[in-house]
C-alpha cells in the first residue's frame, strides 16, 4: 500500500494544477454536504492520506448500485476519488473473472490484513447457500472471511444495509443485511435504491478523509439522512398550505403542488434526494412529479402501495407515518422508531400495484 | 424588479409555471448575504455559502438572479471543465460555479469575499511556472549558442 502513490502526486503526474486540486476540494466538500469553511481541512486530509485497498463484494442485487456509482457524469468527483483509492476486487468492474479474480481479492485481504475497506452490495441468503454463490463459494462465507480482515465496512444499497427487496414478503431467499450477520466490525449503511452517486462517493470520500461519519440510529451518514425528503422539499410550502395534486394530471399537479395525497414517503424517508438531487443535479423523483417511494428506509417494498397516502392507515409503517404527519416536529424520531422497528420483520400485508389500479385510483 | 411567486397565486399560470415555484428560501439567503457583507467590511472576515446545501426551486433562483446580478467581473477558468467566477452586481458578493468537462455543474458557491481565492495564481503553480520558463530560457540559450562551443 505504501508505493501506491497519494492523490496530490497522481494530480501532478496528469498535469493538475493547484488551482485545480482547489475546484477539486471545493467541490467534494460540498458534495461531502460539509461546510466551505472545511475547505482547507479537507485539501489536507486528502495531501496526506494513503490509498487504502477497497473489496468491493456484490451479492444479492441487481447492480443498480454500481451502475448508479459508475454512471456519474465525467471526468468527475468520482473518477477522481476512485484514483484515490485502490480498488482490488469488483467482479463487475474487474477485468479478471473466475479463478483470478477470487486470487485478486485475496491477495488484496493477504497485503492489506485490518486496512482494507469492504464494500458490499446486495443482500445475504441465510436458507440456502445455494441461492447465490461466487465461484463456488456463499455469499454468507466470503462476507465473514472478507469481513474479518477489514478496517470498516460500507454497506451500498438498500438491499446491503436493511435486506431490501430480497428481503421483502415473503422473503423467499432468508435474505438480511450486513449488519445482521456481522457484528464486530464498524459498518456504514448507504441505502437507497439505488443510493444517489454522490452520495456514495461522498461517503467514500469522507470516509478517506476524516474516517467514519457521524452516523444515524440505522447506521446512516447524517449528513446525507440527517433529514427528511419532506423538511428540504421544494414543495413543502404547499403542503404547509394545504394545496395538493388530487391525481396525476390535474391542475396542482401542473401547478407542482404537494405530492402527499398521491402516495408521497417524503415525510418519512431520510435522504439527500431533494438538495443533492440526480443525473447531475438535474432533478429528484419529486420534481419530476412522481412521489418518493421512500427507498432509503427498510422494508420500503413491504410498506403499502406506493400510491395510498401515509394518512391511510396499512400497517405498521402507515401507521408510524400518520404519527410522524401528525407529531409534526416529531417526524424524524417517529421514522426512525418506525425503521427500527420495522427492521425485524416484513409487514405482512404486501399488496401489488398495477397500471389499472393507478388508473381507478385516480 | 418583477418577482412572481406562485406560492402566493391562487391560479397558477400556465405557462413555464415551474420557473415561478419559490421555497421562501430566497429572502432569508440574501439577508445572510447581508450579514456575511456587513462582516466582510467590519472585519474582513470572508464568507462561503455552499449553494447545493439549500432547498431553492427555480422561482428561488430567479429572485437571486434578479437581485444579485452581473457586476463588473466575469471570469471563465479552464481546470477540469470550466469554472465562472462572477462578481455579481453587489461589489464583494461573488458567485462561483465549477462545471465538468460536460458543462455539468459540480459545486455552487456564494462568496463574500474582495477577491475569491481560486482566482489567485497558487503559489505551487507560480513554481511550476518558474521551472517552466528556465527551461525555455535554457532550450533558447543552447539554441543561440555557437557550434562547437559546449
Amino acid at each position: 500500500m505504501a508505493n501506491k502513490p497519494m492523490l496530490p502526486e497522481l494530480m501532478k503526474t496528469h498535469g493538475v494544477s493547484r488551482r485545480a486540486f482547489m475546484k477539486y476540494c471545493a467541490s467534494l466538500t460540498s458534495l461531502m454536504a460539509l461546510s466551505p469553511a472545511l475547505v482547507p481541512r479537507v485539501a489536507h486530509a486528502l495531501e496526506t492520506a494513503m490509498r487504502p485497498s477497497v473489496i468491493w463484494l456484490s451479492f444479492q442485487e441487481c447492480t443498480g448500485c454500481t451502475e448508479s456509482i459508475t454512471r456519474s457524469h465525467a471526468p468527475t468527483l468520482e473518477d477522481l476519488i476512485f484514483n484515490s483509492v485502490s480498488l482490488d476486487y469488483h467482479h463487475t468492474l474487474q477485468a479478471a473473472s473466475g479463478h483470478a479474480a477470487e486470487a485478486a481479492r485475496e491477495q488484496a485481504m493477504k497485503d492489506n490484513y485490518g486496512k482494507y475497506l469492504l464494500i458490499v452490495d446486495g443482500s445475504i441468503p441465510l436458507d440456502n447457500p445455494g441461492y447465490s454463490c461466487i465461484a463456488g463459494i456463499s455469499n454468507l462465507d466470503m462476507l465473514k472471511e472478507t469481513a474479518a480482515g477489514a478496517a470498516a465496512i460500507v454497506a451500498i444499497g438498500t438491499c446491503a444495509a436493511y435486506g431490501g427487496i430480497p428481503h421483502a414478503n415473503p422473503n423467499p431467499t432468508g435474505a438480511v443485511s450486513v449488519s445482521d450477520i456481522i457484528k464486530d466490525k464498524p459498518i456504514i449503511n448507504v441505502p437507497g435504491c439505488p443510493p444517489i452517486p454522490v452520495v456514495m462517493t461522498g461517503v467514500l470520500a469522507h470516509f478517506l478523509t476524516f474516517g467514519i461519519p457521524e452516523l444515524d440510529e440505522l447506521g446512516r451518514p447524517k449528513a446525507f439522512y440527517g433529514e427528511s425528503i419532506h423538511d428540504r422539499c421544494y414543495r413543502r410550502p404547499f403542503y404547509d398550505k394545504g394545496k395538493f395534486a388530487e391525481t396525476f394530471d390535474d391542475e396542482g399537479a401542473r401547478a407542482g403542488w404537494c405530492l402527499y395525497k398521491l402516495g408521497c414517503k417524503g415525510p418519512t424517508t431520510h435522504s439527500a434526494c431533494a438538495t443533492v438531487k440526480w443525473n447531475n443535479g438535474v432533478s429528484f423523483p419529486i420534481e419530476a412529479g412522481h412521489p418518493c417511494l421512500g427507498c432509503t428506509e427498510p422494508d420500503f417494498w413491504d410498506n403499502g402501495g406506493f400510491y395510498k397516502p401515509l394518512s391511510v392507515p396499512s400497517g405498521d409503517y402507515r401507521k408510524m407515518g400518520v404519527a410522524a404527519v401528525v407529531g409534526g416536529a416529531a417526524v424524524g424520531v417517529a421514522s426512525a422508531l418506525l425503521a427500527k422497528a420495522g427492521k425485524a420483520k416484513a409487514v405482512q400485508n404486501h399488496e401489488t400495484v398495477d397500471a389499472h389500479d393507478l388508473e381507478k385510483s385516480s | 424588479m418583477d418577482c412572481k411567486h406562485s406560492s402566493a397565486k391562487d391560479s397558477p399560470e400556465k405557462d413555464d409555471v415551474f420557473s415561478f415555484v419559490t421555497t421562501g428560501n430566497a429572502i432569508p439567503f440574501l439577508h445572510e448575504i447581508k450579514h456575511a457583507l456587513e462582516h466582510l467590511l467590519k472585519t474582513g472576515t470572508e464568507s462561503v455559502i455552499d449553494l447545493g446545501a439549500i432547498p431553492f426551486a427555480p422561482g428561488d433562483e430567479r429572485i437571486l438572479e434578479e437581485i444579485l446580478g452581473q457586476g463588473e467581473v466575469d471570469a471563465t477558468l479552464t481546470i477540469m471543465g470550466q469554472s465562472h467566477v462572477r462578481e455579481t452586481a453587489i461589489p464583494g458578493v461573488w458567485r462561483v460555479d465549477h462545471l465538468d468537462t460536460n458543462g455539468a455543474f459540480q459545486s455552487r458557491f456564494i462568496e463574500i469575499t474582495f477577491l475569491p481565492n481560486i482566482l489567485k495564481t497558487q503559489p505551487e503553480d507560480a513554481e511550476r511556472g518558474l521551472a517552466t520558463l528556465v527551461e525555455h530560457l535554457g532550450a533558447i540559450e543552447s539554441i543561440g549558442k555557437p557550434q562547437g562551443d559546449t
